[in-house]
């Protein structure tokens, strides 16, 4: 750590005074204020159009502030403001950023294990808490669960997605775009750009394609398969799971193309280069999500 | 104390070093990136959260001052337990540590500031936007959430009241910022040191942060997921808490205690980590048994996510998981016990004088060992079925969270004043806080203890006439014990506004650490250039 007080390295680079971070509140509560009250008024049926204004003003401002700030970021690192010591701390705010996600995928890979190993046994009549059948003596416990206790409330779903056909093809569309993703990676590791842009834009069209399916997927569910996201707990796994990773996915489609304009800029050296480094992280983690949610939520 | 050594604000405040003119007003706390400007607006924050969670304190209080119905609406009454719970732990403690956080933590380790300067000034003013939208469900039609601050499906999905939805984004925002906070604290802890600082030098308070961070990433997005899935359930037709369509309301229990029981440790480790620094600069001894310290803070922080069914022993667990959850529990004790035991010896033939923040941290160790043994009858789940959802249960989680978390908070507010201000406190008004504060928490609570043990429920705003002397015993010292914080906040007023002493470098003679190292107040920016550590 000695290097720090050698004189061409910059001390660690504070901003004095950023107007960024209160924009981003006020962005990030209008956003989800709006969207709160749009579900509170369609709840209490009293429907207005001001809660979408307020959500589109924070979507907006969101776009600005997510612009202008990394604009301000790119800015400093471009001359020469961040030291080796910051470069780590973005690399430890990212990589603890990405262990968030993880946990939060957790929470809902673990409510599809207790639903399929534990509860709906039970809601059969199986195990331990088996007398919950006294509920509905007519459920059978099966997966996936077309028939729900109560088919009244929950009309279960007439079939599931079968997993080798556009799931598959997408595990192989999603595996594919991972390695591209490297090769755009080793491309720029050796300064040759073109080759680099070439794999980066592959890889963002191999997300989009992938996000093309899953819409796909979604209308074939609701229109040919009463899967819905009120068709019981299957649908309601389902669309939880898919759905929070198609989001993350459109995320990461998003942050590439960002890093791929970047790079078409000029931006970034053969050395430094942590915003890449970032955004593919974060698509590798979504890559890894999907294989698991392929195997858990599609093939077994 | 020696007053020569002694710096007054005017000195530090004209710029010496290359730093821009400080901006002033208002937009000096909405746009800094400073960390003390920001442990500050955390501090208050959290002040501000503290009166308004003990306001609704003082409603339940008075409504069970006696049997009967007197002032509140039982509808009501429920939203006060509800909101209470969920201000005193979102909106004070945990604000409270990050301020402690993000004022200490750089100083302590010898850093500019914290890692993400700017990421830091977002998690703070999340935190008034995300508290007014919940205190604003109050005021809504049917009134705000009141089905407990655990928030158990169904209560919260099928029968809430359409304000739900607003407690739900409310909670995003404030897992958002405390998810941001937690990336900030531990990239600064993992990245920041001073050279020679290594990890097994970190003073204790870093120590048992960087594990709390951890904690925090680790549970809070799950907290996330869980309001998710209400939100799910109630707006879009999913069934993840409705058995009828295969989902199961025990589930929720199930993922709000694997954030649940974490969480609780949230609130605690940065305590343990204030009177780890403070009683052995009043025993004038090194803490005893350091690396102890450690591997207990972090053994606590790996079985605190293998216990969380201890809270639903009553729920109709299969038998393993009661036998499982029972011992796990168990031995979280020991590690608990490994803590208390290397305090004491710390104590054990040092040359003790007792300010204040020793005051507090004593009785820290003697009552929060208290809330701990209860913890531990509450853990043998054959026994816990009797205690379940009695006020035994409200008596142990309060012995751990006042005179543990807050008895933590105010000495630690004690011990960093000075640095922070200047100036000494007024230490006469503060012991006498201390003591008024110790007298009513242990009128307010302890009594509990019996009221649940003799069989009176949890959350209900009318009681059985048998417990009506202990209630009035209870209500008594709450009142005492909310008053007496008025007192404190005129004591940290007059400190902050420079009515005392002028404090020195370092105010308290054995106290150790980098801290000490800076004048007071300490200049708004410290350790530009790192200090060597050895
Ligand atoms: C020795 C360590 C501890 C043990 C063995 C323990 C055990 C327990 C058990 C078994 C319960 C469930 C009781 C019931 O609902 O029937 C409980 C509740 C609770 N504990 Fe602890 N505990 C310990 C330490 C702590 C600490 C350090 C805190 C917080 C700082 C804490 C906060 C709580 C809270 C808030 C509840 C009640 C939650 C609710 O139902 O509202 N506990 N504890
Ligand atoms: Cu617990």
């Amino acid at each position: 750590m000695s290097q720090v007080h050698n004189s061409n390295v910059p001390n660690y680079y504070v901003p004095h005074q950023s107007k960024w971070p209160i924009i981003a509140t006020v962005a990030v509560v209008a956003f989800i204020y709006g969207i709160a009250s749009m579900l509170y008024s369609s709840k209490i049926g009293e429907a207005s159009a001001t809660p979408s204004w307020i959500m589109l003003f924070g979507l907006g401002l969101t776009v600005y502030m997510l612009y202008g700030w990394f604009s301000n970021v790119v800015q400093e690192s471009q001359s020469g403001l961040y030291s080796p010591q910051l470069d780590k701390s973005f690399r430890l705010g990212m990589a603890w950023f990405i262990f968030s996600e993880v946990m939060f995928f957790a929470a809902f890979f673990g409510v599809l294990l207790y639903v399929r190993t534990l509860s709906i046994p039970w809601l059969g009549g199986e195990g331990a808490k088996g007398v919950s059948n006294l509920l509905w003596p007519n459920f059978t416990a099966h997966w996936p669960l077309l028939n729900t206790p109560d088919p009244e409330l929950f009309p279960g779903p007439s079939a599931t997605i079968p997993a080798w056909q556009i799931p598959f093809l997408n595990t192989v569309i999603l595996v594919t775009s991972s390695f591209t993703l490297t090769l755009a990676h080793h491309a720029l590791k050796k300064d040759e750009r073109n080759k680099c842009t070439l794999w980066l834009l592959t890889t963002v069209i191999l997300g989009i394609i992938f996000l093309g399916f899953q819409v796909f997927e979604y209308q074939e569910a609701y229109n040919h398969l009463q899967l819905t996201l009120s068709s019981g707990i299957y649908g309601s796994t389902f669309f939880l799971l898919t759905g929070f990773h198609g989001a993350h996915v459109t995320i990461g489609t998003i942050m590439l193309a960002v890093i791929l304009v970047r790079i078409m800029k000029g931006h970034f050296s053969k050395q430094k280069h942590f915003g890449f480094e970032a955004a593919a992280w974060y698509w590798h983690f979504v890559d890894v999500v999907w294989l698991l949610l392929f195997t858990f939520v599609y093939v077994i | 104390m020696n007053e020569t050594t002694s710096i007054s604000t005017k000195e530090v405040d004209t710029p010496t070093t290359e730093h821009h003119a400080h901006p002033t007003g208002i937009s000096r706390w909405l746009y800094t990136t400073n960390h003390k400007d920001i442990g500050s607006l955390y501090l208050i924050f959290s002040f501000v959260m503290l009166f308004i969670g003990g306001g609704m304190a003082f409603m339940i209080r008075a409504e069970l001052f006696q049997p009967g119905l007197q002032f509140i609406e039982p509808e009501f009454f429920n939203q006060m337990t509800t909101m209470h719970g969920l201000i005193m732990v979102f909106g004070v403690v945990m604000p409270a540590f990050v301020g402690l956080a993000n004022w200490m933590v750089p100083l302590m380790i010898g850093a500019p500031d914290m890692a993400l300067p700017r990421m830091n000034n977002w998690s703070f003013w999340i935190m008034p936007f995300a508290f007014s939208i919940l205190l604003s469900t109050l005021f809504m039609e049917g009134g705000g959430p009141n089905f407990g601050w655990t928030f158990y499906a169904p209560l919260s999905t099928t029968y809430a009241p359409p304000s739900t939805t607003f407690f739900i984004f409310g909670v995003h925002l404030m897992g958002l910022s405390s998810i941001m906070g937690a990336i900030n604290i531990i990239t600064t802890i993992l990245n920041m040191r001073a050279p020679g600082m290594t990890l097994m030098k970190m003073p204790m308070f870093v120590w048992t942060w960087l594990i709390t961070a951890f904690l925090l990433i680790a549970v809070m997005p799950v907290l996330a997921g869980a309001v998710t899935m209400m939100l799910m359930d109630i707006h879009f037709g999913t069934s993840f808490f409705n058995a009828a369509g295969g989902g199961d309301p025990v589930l929720f229990q199930h993922i709000f205690w694997f954030f649940g029981h974490p969480e609780v440790y949230i609130m605690i480790l940065p305590a343990f980590g204030v009177v780890s620094q403070i009683i052995p600069a009043f025993a004038r001894k090194p803490l005893f048994g350091y690396k102890s310290m450690v591997y207990a803070t972090a053994s606590i922080a790996i079985l605190s996510f293998i216990v969380w069914a201890h809270h639903m022993f009553t729920v109709g667990l299969p038998a393993v998981a009661e036998l499982f959850f029972m011992y796990s529990t168990m031995l979280i004790a020991i590690p608990t016990g490994v803590k208390v035991f290397n305090w004491v010896s710390t104590m054990f033939r040092g040359s003790m004088t007792f300010e204040a923040p020793m005051l507090f941290s004593v009785a820290f160790v003697v009552l929060f060992t208290i809330g701990g043994l209860s913890g531990l009858m509450l853990s043998i789940a054959p026994a816990d079925f009797q205690y379940h959802d009695t006020y035994f249960v409200v008596a142990h989680f309060h012995y751990v969270l006042v005179p543990g978390a807050i008895f933590g908070i105010m000495a630690a507010v004690y011990y960093w004043m000075p640095k922070w201000s200047g100036f000494m406190y007024n230490e006469p008004l503060a012991k006498l806080h201390f003591w008024l504060s110790f007298i009513g928490l242990n009128l307010t609570f302890f009594p509990m203890h019996f009221l649940g043990l003799a069989g009176m429920p949890r959350r209900i705003p009318d009681y059985a006439l048998q417990f009506a002397d202990f209630n009035m015993i209870t209500s008594v010292g709450a009142f005492l014990f909310g008053t007496t914080q008025l007192l404190f906040l005129y004591i940290v007023i007059q400190c902050a506004r420079g009515k005392g002493e002028p404090a020195p470098q370092r105010p308290w003679e054995g106290a150790e650490g980098l801290e000490w190292s800076i004048p007071s107040p300490a200049p708004l920016h410290t350790f530009d250039t790192p200090p060597k550590v050895d």
